[in-house]
């Protein structure tokens, strides 16, 4: 039956247009036409404006006249619109009255903040027209993607190996031999790299539509230009970043990215997404208009009380999170990127700022993230916060959770580094961190911790083991920048070298790490290219790196392939074995009568852990009949650690019946007998003990 | 926009010359929808395509839906290589079958 709605009710300018439906916001199709709804607490007028694909100036501007306007929603449907060569915006009038946080200036024109995609940075680091009255601009999307049977794969939090990465970093370096480098494309054809490392889930940074070319600026001493590289500045909340994609040059951004996320999913790897909530691009009073800030700039931000802008996020302007209108607009996105992109999860930048109230201060519940934990399209999505914020809030281990939220766990990156490094007395709190770190998620059980060492912020694991200071000198900010507080070490030289004993330890280190966070309990969370040692020549905030400090250098495959079949076999066992992965916390008591402890702890004494101050070793056992709270039955596993200069004896936990010990990794002696594929373990030729050389880690499989 | 049909070897050839895109998409779409019907065989030539936008693409998964859904059989050849990247990366391409040239798709009927 034909309907009613189909025919227009009203024309301006040629154009045939009727009242729209408020709901939902941003453009939709309808029959006939396109359904474009926008809302403004204070604003006094609304304009369409509707450009043709990359024209200089619109094609027409059409009113909203007051019959289209219910509540403080303006919705208008026009039709016969040529969806594929439209680029729409708004025109808001208003009062400019920044003392009371009014910012309308009707010459202007506006980004809908539901834009779907956005056009102005097509392609990646072509360089804009400055000129353009409407830089950013957005454009209709067909939401009829094929996704055949695919569904997020909802892979249990405790089973997840994170890699986190950075799309146009991953490819972009000519080593990588696809054929569309940097690109969402380019990932796709490197599935088979992803897959032999064995991890199960991408976490890519940000991918929301992003101006590469905010406060880009030339380095004084290189002649650099320096860009907006990471993307941590959000210009559209809704659209993916087109100049990550291939196929952004033609408009079709959204099916590449949602190809690549399905294609993902066929290959058992989940896809987060970085997302970045608590700023926007607009910067401060003197930042550009893009998009909030003309359309209800006190609604969208946090403002002092003489109308200038809260800095909680260290980058100009705060979100304001917990107004209700800006809470309905976080749900939206995500329900959006969680139901038509088949998002697994989201890793929320800077999350403590969300749970800010309106004037700054940190809510006992914050509203926003009960909602986000309840939500029904989000159920099963996985949600994990950067429990700090740039004004001095940190909340690891007390992150508001409601049962859902993890966090990135930033005491385990900091403990395990130091134990590394061999500063003494560390070994209660690494015992914490290995456990998942039950003293800070008593309650929330280990699948709240993400576990990492290295992250986009700060050294990559090669530099942490290379450097002992930073240098940043390449972003031009006299070496001022990023952060101090490293706990790194260079084993003895600053930088690269040639010197062969120093290049044995620091692989040595690497491994070291690798394994030390592939046993333990939580969720463990890899950096780009740490498997191959990736450097950043001791950078420690490659933000507006557009270059090798960034990109993955395919050809360390070749150099480091002793690393790689590290991280490839240790990833393997770990998900080989339900002993390192349990939701719940270990109880270090026996709960299945098996004569061990779930958890067992020693030194080179069986039984006898060192948790004096001057203690540089520990090693524990898993009882494997715990596994899973017992629930199934696994190998057990004996980890020693000797971050020690020196090498020690540990005694061994004597096995019941006839098992025996086996080796599957011992970082102290040569490839490749330094790891062992899962299965064909070795046994230990000495019951009793194994002798651990010089800052090592062993893991032996009891079966 | 050409659309150009022939009958061969009782497979319906349908030659599409020019660019798919918003403007020509729904007429082709049309054109092609008169040629299906059950059991279908058909033969879609892209070689003349030089340009395929979104609207493109998602014409060309309706047809591929349509003519499944009555049991029959499509294929594509002669994408130019610029097409079959994009259709490659968006998704489009799993869902087809598709080979180099007429030949070989009038192959793939006679087995």
């Amino acid at each position: 039956m034909e309907r009613v709605d189909a025919y227009p009710t009203h024309e301006y300018q040629g154009y045939k247009l009727r009242p729209g439906k408020p709901f939902p916001f941003g453009a939709t199709f309808v029959p006939g036409g396109v359904n474009f709804a926008i809302y403004s607490s204070h604003a006094t007028s609304c304009t369409l404006v509707l450009f043709d694909k990359g024209e200089g100036l619109p094609k027409v501007e059409i009113p909203f006249p007051d019959e289209f306007q219910i509540g403080d929603v303006y919705s208008m449907i026009v039709f016969g619109l040529d969806y594929e060569n439209i680029e729409y915006g708004y025109r808001m009038e208003g009062p400019f009255d920044p003392q009371r946080g009014d910012r309308f200036d009707a010459s202007k024109i506006l980004l809908d903040p539901y834009a779907k995609a956005i056009s102005g940075r097509d392609v990646w680091g072509q360089k804009p027209n400055w000129e353009n009255v409407y830089p950013h601009r957005a454009l209709l999307v067909f939401d009829d993607f094929d996704w055949a049977e695919d569904r997020p794969l909802e892979i249990p939090m405790e089973d997840l190996v994170i890699y986190e990465m950075h799309v146009r970093s991953f490819t972009r370096h000519p080593s990588s031999g696809v054929k569309f480098p940097g690109t969402f494309a380019g990932i796709r054809q490197k599935m088979p790299y992803l897959k032999e490392l064995g991890v199960n889930c991408i976490e890519l940074m940000p991918i929301y539509e992003f101006d590469e070319y905010e406060n880009s600026r030339i380095n004084p001493d290189s002649g650099e230009l320096l860009m907006n590289y990471w993307g941590y500045s959000t210009v559209g909340f809704f659209a993916p970043k087109s100049g990550l994609a291939a196929t952004g040059k033609l408009g079709m951004q959204v099916d590449e990215l949602k190809a690549l996320v399905k294609e993902l999913h066929r290959n058992g790897i989940e896809v987060f997404l970085d997302v970045v909530f608590n700023h926007t691009a607009e910067g401060n009073e003197n930042g550009p208009y893009i998009s909030f800030k003309g359309i209800d700039n006190k609604t969208y931000y946090m403002l002092t009380p003489e109308g200038y802008y809260f800095n909680f996020s260290g980058t100009g302007n705060t979100l304001n999170c917990n107004n209700p209108v800006v809470r309905n607009i976080v749900l939206d996105c995500l329900r959006y990127w969680a139901s038509e992109y088949h998002i697994d999860g989201f890793r929320f930048d800077l999350a403590s700022i969300l749970g800010r109230d309106q004037f700054g201060y940190p809510l006992s519940n914050p509203p926003l993230l009960e909602s986000l934990a309840f939500d029904p399209i989000l159920a099963k999505c996985k949600l994990i916060a950067e429990a700090w914020d740039a004004g001095g809030l940190y909340q690891v281990g007390s992150f508001p959770a409601y049962g859902r939220w993890a966090e990135w766990n930033g005491k385990f990156r900091d403990g395990l580094r130091r134990f590394l490094k061999g500063e003494p007395g560390l070994t209660g709190d690494i015992a914490q961190r290995i456990q998942g770190s039950p003293d800070l998620y008593a309650s929330r059980g280990p699948t709240a911790s993400i576990n990492f060492i290295t992250c986009h912020d700060g050294f990559t694991l090669y530099d942490l083991v290379s450097y002992n200071d930073k240098h940043n000198e390449a972003n031009g900010e006299g070496n001022r920048d990023g952060a101090n507080d490293n706990n790194s070490w260079n084993c003895g030289c600053e930088g690269s070298t040639t010197d062969v004993d120093i290049n044995a330890l620091r692989m040595r280190q690497m491994k070291n790490a690798a394994a030390m966070l592939l046993v333990s309990q939580g969720v463990p969370m890899i950096l780009m290219g740490d498997e191959i040692a990736r450097t950043q020549n001791g950078n420690n905030n490659t933000y507006c790196q557009d270059n090798s400090l960034n990109w993955l250098d395919w050809n360390l495959m070749n150099t480091q392939g002793e690393l790689l079949r590290f991280y490839q076999k240790s990833i393997k066992f770990r998900l080989a074995h339900p002993v390192f992965r349990n939701r719940w916390h270990l109880s270090n008591q026996d709960r299945v009568g098996s004569g061990f402890a779930d958890i067992s702890w020693h030194g080179t004494k069986v039984w006898q852990p060192d948790w004096s101050g001057s203690s540089r070793l520990l090693a524990f056992m898993l009882d494997g009949k715990h596994a899973r709270g017992g629930m199934v039955s696994d190998d057990d596993i004996y980890v020693a650690m000797n971050m020690h200069w020196e090498s020690h004896w540990f005694e061994l936990p004597r096995l019941p019946g006839d098992k025996r010990w086996h080796v599957f990794a011992n970082t102290g002696v040569p490839s490749p007998a330094d790891v062992w594929e899962n299965g064909q373990e070795p046994v230990l030729a000495n019951q009793d003990g194994i002798l651990l050389g010089d800052r090592s880690v062993v893991i032996l499989v009891g079966k | 926009m050409e659309v150009i049909q022939s009958i061969v070897q009782n497979v319906n050839v349908v030659r599409l010359a020019g660019d798919l895109d918003g403007n020509t998409a729904p007429g082709v779409q049309a054109q092609i929808m008169t040629l299906t019907s059950p059991n279908v065989k058909m033969i879609l030539d892209m070689s003349g395509v030089s340009f395929m936008s979104s609207a493109g693409l998602r014409m060309l998964l309706v047809m591929y839906r349509t003519i499944m859904s009555q049991s029959g059989k499509v294929v594509l050849v002669g994408l130019s290589e610029d097409i079959r990247d994009t259709m490659l990366m968006t998704g489009f391409l799993d869902f087809f079958t598709y080979l180099e040239t007429l030949d070989d798709g009038l192959k793939t009927f006679s087995l």
